[in-house]
């Protein structure tokens, strides 16, 4: 499979930090999605062969995870928190209007491809919903000025 | 007087000069307390943390002591420490600040604790969506090892154990141990069966093991600093030491305070220290200990006998912020995620988001709890919707008393408690949502102006 040397090398000395192999593969799931984007069916034989495992005993993991994706994103990926303190103070409406700016809705790439939406559960910041991770930074007590920043922010390619 | 943070774990945190490199932990007395440790006998510092009378941080309050006590010592099979940095409970971000501002604290805490059990080897299992703590604690370890805090023979004593850090995925059921346990081994996290899966005894590989939350482990490090009777003194006899609260939902300032156990009521850190509610706004419900706690309501009264034979008469505001007295309120001071909600707040939304949450995070191994949390969550989200019956209050307790006891693991009593309190302590609410979903105007299914769910 394709995967940079660099990569290689880190898997290999992931693999060798547990007593049994078989502990890699979420680690191992995390590294090849980060490369790739998604997990795709030949990333899926490719791990489980990988540590000598059987492709059904990586996809059960993928289809359980909810972070694991079986589908390419958008460029961007913003995962707003709907659990119940972010809920209280907006969460819901932060959501909406996100979907809205981008037209697309949850779980789908934006039209014009720069995001992907998810509505996801705790991020465990509650005291500063509502939040979001936009891709691995956390933002948070998004109001109507930040959610625009956030916009902005995706639309115009900065980090 | 106003009340007083003591703060402990959270010492340095928020300092304005204080970084998470290790040079800082260092010249703030870093990794002194391992010196120490590694200096004494293993069985002496488990005395240490027994003597301290710690409970555990994650949610059960289970003595730190008693589950260190149980680890299988004489089965010859190597001894493994995960620390639980799954946190996930809604209204809980107390170990979130511990990763990504004091990684250094967790891991002298977590080698202490390492040493004190004879761990051949640590794991961190921090949930998926931290990935900026991962890359901290990485970055932590490498200093750590590099200066010979983790590692290979450690500090020149003989005694070499490694930390791991280890990424969940977004899947709340990898809180639970067991479960937690499946996930490292690389395998859905379904909770094992206990007995025989004790972690103590039948854990990470089938080999005894020691589960335990950041904070607890954090506290560790402080034990074993101020001696086991130091630390029993602070808080109240069976609470002692101090607890992280994190404060969230309607009060003007939320966040993560320190006290010790016992030491403010709830109407004291709702008023005094958050800052009281938004103006012109009173006190409806609270969920004390993340949202798998059975809800307090504003106005209840809660009598009883304290475990040293006093008699109290509590309203909501005076319960005392400690495990025993929460007990004693119906409900549990959990993971000390404290969720506020004002009277603007409809509980019938609330408890359909809570049901939300869990019907998504239920892992489905046991079909009460894989039913029950669906059906829950379909029948409070309708009622949300302007569809709501008279019957559903029913229903929904009837569902809900049927899951509870009935599971391999506590996600049983976790999505079932909600319900119960819910429609409980609010029945009215749930049949003003159906008489109110009776009228023309809401025979189609609509959403509310600012939904919750």
């Amino acid at each position: 499979m394709k995967l940079s040397e660099e990569t290689h090398k880190h898997i290999d000395e992931v693999i060798s930090r547990y007593p049994q192999k078989r502990s890699a593969s979420l680690p191992l799931l995390h590294i090849v999605q980060e490369e790739q984007g998604h997990i795709s069916d030949e990333a899926i034989e490719w791990i489980a062969e990988k540590l000598q495992l059987q492709p059904i005993n990586i996809l059960e993991l993928v289809t359980f995870y909810p972070m694991f994706r079986r589908k390419p994103i958008g460029r961007r990926h913003l995962r707003v928190c709907r659990t119940l303190s972010c809920a209280l103070n907006g969460a819901y409406k932060v959501c909406d209007s996100l979907q809205k700016e981008f037209k697309c809705g949850l779980n789908e790439v934006s039209p014009d491809g720069d995001v992907t939406i998810e509505f996801v559960e705790c991020l465990a910041s509650c005291g500063s919903g509502p939040v979001a991770l936009l891709d691995d930074e956390l933002i948070e007590n998004i109001d109507e000025t930040k959610t625009r920043e956030i916009v902005g922010r995706v639309r115009n390619g900065q980090n | 007087m106003p009340v007083q943070e003591r703060r402990i774990i959270l010492k340095h945190v928020d300092q304005p000069d204080y970084t998470t490199d290790l040079d800082c932990y260092l010249r703030h007395g870093g990794y002194e307390v391992l010196r120490k440790a590694l200096q004494s006998k293993p069985e002496e510092l488990c005395q240490e943390v027994m003597k301290s009378g710690l409970r555990g941080r994650g949610g059960a309050g289970f003595s730190s002591g008693m589950k260190w006590n149980f680890l299988d010592r004489k089965s010859g099979k190597p001894i493994y420490l995960i620390c639980n940095a799954d946190e996930s409970e809604p209204g809980t971000f107390k170990d979130r600040q511990i990763i990504h501002k004091d990684p250094h604290q967790l891991i002298e805490g977590i080698m202490v604790s390492c040493f004190a059990i004879q761990a051949k080897q640590a794991y961190i299992y921090i949930r998926g969506e931290f990935p900026l703590g991962a890359r901290l604690l990485e970055k932590a370890l490498d200093e750590a090892r590099a200066k010979n805090f983790v590692g290979d023979n450690i500090l020149g004593s003989g005694y070499s154990c490694d930390i791991v850090v280890h990424r969940g995925a977004g899947a709340y059921i990898c809180g639970e141990e067991t479960g937690l346990i499946e996930s490292l081994e690389g395998k859905r996290p379904y909770p094992r069966i206990k007995p025989p899966f004790f972690p103590a005894v039948l854990g990470l590989y089938q080999c005894p093991t020691a589960v335990n939350n950041v904070e607890t482990l954090c506290n560790v490090k402080h034990v074993i600093d101020m001696g086991g009777e130091a630390f029993s003194k602070i808080g109240k006899p069976n609470n002692t030491g101090t607890r992280i609260l994190s404060v969230s939902g309607h009060v003007m300032k939320p966040g993560y305070y320190e006290f010790e156990c016992g030491a403010i009521t709830m109407g004291q850190l709702i008023d005094e220290v958050c800052g009281g509610l938004r103006p012109g706004r009173e006190l409806k419900a609270i969920i004390p200990g993340g949202s798998s706690m059975k809800v307090l309501k504003a106005g209840e009264r809660y009598k009883g006998k304290t475990k040293d034979g006093k008699e109290f008469e509590w309203g909501i505001r005076d319960i005392p912020l400690d495990f025993d007295s929460m007990l004693t309120a119906g409900s549990m001071a959990g993971s000390g995620g404290i969720i506020v909600m004002d009277d603007s707040t409809d509980m019938v939304e609330a408890l359909a988001n809570v049901n939300a949450f869990y019907a998504h995070e239920s892992c489905g191994q046991c079909t009460p709890c894989r039913e029950g949390s669906l059906w829950m969550n379909k029948i409070s989200s309708r009622m949300s919707h302007g569809q709501a019956r008279r019957e559903d209050a029913d229903l929904l307790e009837s569902v809900a008393g049927q899951i509870a006891g009935r599971t391999i693991c506590a996600f049983g009593e976790a999505c079932a408690w909600p319900t119960q309190s819910f429609v409980d302590k609010f029945r009215d609410e749930f049949l003003a949502k159906a008489d109110k979903s009776a009228t023309p105007e809401a025979t189609e299914p609509k959403r509310a102006a600012v939904p919750l769910i």
